[in-house]
C-alpha cells in the first residue's frame, strides 16, 4: 500500500527531514563555543582517530560530544515523541485539539516523576521514567473514561476533563514540593518549566528508541488507524479489533509522553501544533501523518531549544516557556476555527 | 441470509427493542419504517453487532453473529450509518478505499473507489475533502464505502443502511434506491434499510417492517404493511392511500379532510 503513495506526500516528508537535518546542524554548531559546518563534517573522523590533523579544538570536541549532540538528539526524540503522541491522541479521540499537555497526560507523568523523586528513595535511573509513564497512563485513562461518549469526545468536555485532571495532578506535585528536600526541590522545579538541560546520551537514545518503536508499531497498524478515524463503530464494522488497537495506542501515548516528561519536564503544545500542520500538508492518511507529525515535532523542539539556549545567552530560557509562547496563540486560533460547539 | 429471533434490548428496564423477529433472504430488500423513537436504529445497531442484545438471536448465513471472525464478517456485511461525524481531511476516494480495510491491500483499490463513487453519483466529489462535503454528499460517500467493503466477495452480502436518503434530494433518493434494488436483483445481496419515506419503501422494498415502541407491528409486502389503518396506528396520523399511476404500488398522503377549514383560520 505504501508504494501507492502519491509523490506529493513523500516530498513533504523529504522536505521535513531535510529541515530537521538543517535544524540539527544549526543546533550543534551554535552556542558559546561555535563550531563551523566543515568542522562538524570532520568531527566523526576526528573521533575515530582517522583525521590527519584534529579539526576541532579539545574544547570544541568536548562541547560537541558531551553536551550539544546528546541535547540536540534528545530535542529530536522528545519533539518527535510529543508530535506523534499528539497525533495518536487526536486519532483516539477523533478530536484535532487533543494534546498531551492540554489533556493532563503530561501533568500525570510529572506527578509520577515527582512521586518517584520524593518518595521513591533509591529508585535508580529507571524508576523516574517508569513512574512518569505510569502517571501518564493513569491520567489519560481517567480523561478517556470521563470525556468520551460513543467513541468520540466533544471538544469542550475533553478540554474541561483535561483541566480537572491537570489540576488534580498539579496539586499532587504541589504536595510533593512541600514535602521535598532542598535538592529534590531543585529537581522538581525543572518539571514545572520544561528544559532539555538534563540531556544525556542514555536519555536521548532512550527516547529515540521509544519513538522508533512507536513509529514501527503504528506503521504496521496504519490501515486500522485510518479506519479508526471514521469512528469506533465504523472501524469495528470494517473488521478492525478496536479494543486491542485502543489499548496499544494508549500504552504508546503513555510511553512517549512519560519518557518526554521524565527527561525534559513539561513541554507543551508540540502535540497540538505538529499533527494539524502535517494534515495540512498531506491530508488525513495516518500512514503519512504519523511520521510527518514526529518529524515536524522534532524540528519544532530542536529550533525552540536552540532559541532557548542562545537568545539570552549565557543564561537559558526554559524551552517550555517558548513552546507555550508559540503554541498558545495557535491553539486559540484553532479553538476559534473549530467553534466551541464541537 | 439473515435470521433474527426474539431480539430484545432493554436499557435500565426500558425496552428499546422488544422481541423482534425477521428473516431476510438473498436478493430481498426490507424497509424498516416507523415513527421517531420506535427503535429502528437500535434494531439496526443490534443486527450490525455494535450493540449486544439482552435477549434473542441473530444468525448470518446460518452462523450466530458472535461466532463470526470480525474480518470475515466485515467482508460479508457492510453498514451505512445515519451520519458520519469524521472531520479529518480525508479525500472522498480515500474514505471509499477505507471500505477495503477487511481485504488485502491491492493496487486496484484506488480505481475501485473512483468507480464506486461514480456509481452512487458522486464521481465529481472524488478529490474533495470530507469536511467540505454536505450531509447528502457524505451519505453517498458512505454508501460507496459500504459497496467497496462487499466488493469482490463471492456470494451475496448484507447491507444495513440507516436512513441513507435522509439528506438526499429527490433525484439522488431515486438513484440510491434503484442502485440498492439492482444489488438485490443482480447480485443477490440482502438489504435492510431504514426509511422515513413510506412511498420510497412502497416503491422499492419487497417487504416493509413497521415498528412501534420497539415492537414489529407488521412485516409484510408494502401493499399489506403500508395500509392507511396500520400507518395511522403506527404514526398517529390519518393517511389516504392512492395507487401509483405507473406501478400500481401504494402511495400514501396525509389526509386533508379539514384542509378548507385550515386555510380559513390561518391569518
Amino acid at each position: 500500500m505504501t508504494s501507492l503513495a502519491p509523490p506529493r506526500a513523500d516530498r513533504a516528508q523529504l522536505i521535513a527531514a531535510a529541515a530537521l537535518l538543517a535544524a540539527l546542524t544549526l543546533a550543534v554548531s551554535r552556542g558559546a563555543v561555535s563550531i563551523s559546518p566543515a568542522q562538524l563534517l570532520a568531527a566523526p573522523l576526528d573521533r575515530l582517530g582517522l583525521a590527519e590533523h584534529a579539526a576541532l579544538t579539545p574544547a570544541q570536541e568536548a562541547v560537541l560530544w558531551a553536551i550539544r549532540l546528546p541535547r540536540a538528539l534528545m530535542a529530536v526524540g522528545v519533539g518527535g515523541a510529543l508530535g506523534l503522541a499528539g497525533a495518536l491522541m487526536q486519532g483516539l479521540t477523533r478530536n484535532p485539539l487533543a494534546d498531551p499537555g492540554l489533556l493532563g497526560v503530561s501533568s500525570g507523568a510529572a506527578l509520577g516523576g515527582a512521586a518517584a523523586t520524593v518518595l521513591g528513595g533509591r529508585v535508580g535511573a529507571l524508576g523516574l521514567p517508569v513512574a512518569a509513564i505510569l502517571g501518564g497512563l493513569l491520567t489519560w485513562t481517567v480523561v478517556m473514561a470521563v470525556a468520551r461518549r460513543e467513541g468520540a469526545a466533544p471538544i469542550p468536555t475533553l478540554l474541561l476533563c483535561g483541566v480537572a485532571v491537570s489540576a488534580l495532578a498539579s496539586s499532587g506535585v504541589g504536595l510533593l514540593l512541600f514535602m521535598a528536600s532542598d535538592e529534590q526541590l531543585r529537581a522538581l522545579t525543572f518539571w514545572t518549566l520544561g528544559s532539555l538541560s538534563g540531556a544525556s546520551w542514555g536519555r536521548a537514545l532512550g527516547v529515540l528508541a521509544a519513538l522508533g518503536l512507536s513509529l514501527a508499531v503504528t506503521g504496521r497498524a496504519a490501515r486500522a488507524l485510518n479506519a479508526l478515524l471514521l469512528g469506533e463503530a465504523e472501524a469495528a464494522q470494517l473488521g478492525v479489533p478496536v479494543e486491542g488497537l485502543k489499548l496499544t495506542l494508549t500504552v504508546l501515548v503513555a510511553l512517549l509522553v512519560g519518557l518526554s516528561v521524565a527527561f525534559s519536564g513539561f513541554i507543551g503544545f508540540i502535540g497540538l501544533v505538529a499533527p494539524p500542520s502535517a494534515r495540512l500538508l498531506v491530508g488525513a492518511d495516518q500512514r503519512r501523518v504519523l511520521p510527518l507529525s514526529a518529524l515536524l515535532g522534532a524540528c519544532l523542539l530542536t529550533l525552540a531549544d536552540l532559541a532557548a539556549r542562545t537568545v539570552v545567552a549565557p543564561a537559558e530560557l526554559p524551552v517550555g516557556v517558548l513552546t507555550a509562547l508559540l503554541g498558545a496563540p495557535f491553539f486559540l486560533a484553532r479553538l476559534r476555527a473549530a467553534g466551541l460547539g464541537g | 441470509m439473515l435470521s433474527v429471533r426474539g431480539l430484545s434490548l432493554s436499557v435500565r428496564g426500558r425496552p428499546l427493542v422488544d422481541g423482534v423477529s425477521l428473516d431476510l433472504k438473498p436478493g430481498e430488500l426490507l424497509a424498516v419504517c416507523g415513527p421517531n423513537g420506535a427503535g429502528k436504529s437500535t434494531l439496526l445497531r443490534l443486527i450490525s453487532g455494535e450493540l449486544t442484545p439482552t435477549a434473542g438471536e441473530i444468525r448470518l448465513l446460518d452462523r450466530p453473529l458472535g461466532a463470526w471472525r470480525p474480518q470475515a464478517l466485515a467482508q460479508r456485511r457492510a453498514v451505512v450509518p445515519q451520519s458520519s461525524p469524521c472531520d479529518f481531511p480525508f479525500r472522498a476516494w480515500e474514505v471509499v478505499r477505507l471500505g477495503r480495510t477487511p481485504h488485502p491491500p491491492s493496487a486496484q483499490d484506488r480505481d475501485l473507489a473512483f468507480d464506486l463513487l461514480h456509481a452512487v453519483g458522486a464521481g465529481h466529489l472524488a478529490e474533495r475533502l470530507l469536511p467540505q462535503l454536505s450531509g447528502g454528499e457524505r451519505q453517498r460517500v458512505a454508501l460507496a464505502r459500504a459497496l467497496a467493503q462487499l466488493h469482490g466477495v463471492s456470494g451475496p452480502g448484507l447491507l444495513l443502511l440507516d436512513e441513507p436518503t435522509a439528506a438526499l434530494d429527490l433525484q439522488h433518493q431515486e438513484s440510491v434506491l434503484s442502485l440498492l434494488r439492482r444489488r438485490c436483483d443482480q447480485r443477490g445481496d440482502a438489504v435492510l434499510i431504514i426509511l422515513h419515506d413510506l412511498n420510497l419503501a412502497a416503491a422499492f422494498a419487497d417487504r416493509a417492517l413497521l415498528m412501534v415502541d420497539g415492537r414489529a407491528l407488521i412485516d409484510a409486502p408494502p401493499e399489506h404493511a403500508l395500509t392507511p389503518a396500520l400507518v395511522e396506528g403506527a404514526f398517529g396520523l390519518a393517511v389516504r392511500a392512492l395507487r401509483h399511476p405507473d406501478t400500481g404500488r401504494p402511495l400514501l398522503v396525509p389526509a386533508r379532510a379539514d384542509a378548507a377549514a385550515q386555510t380559513l383560520t390561518v391569518p
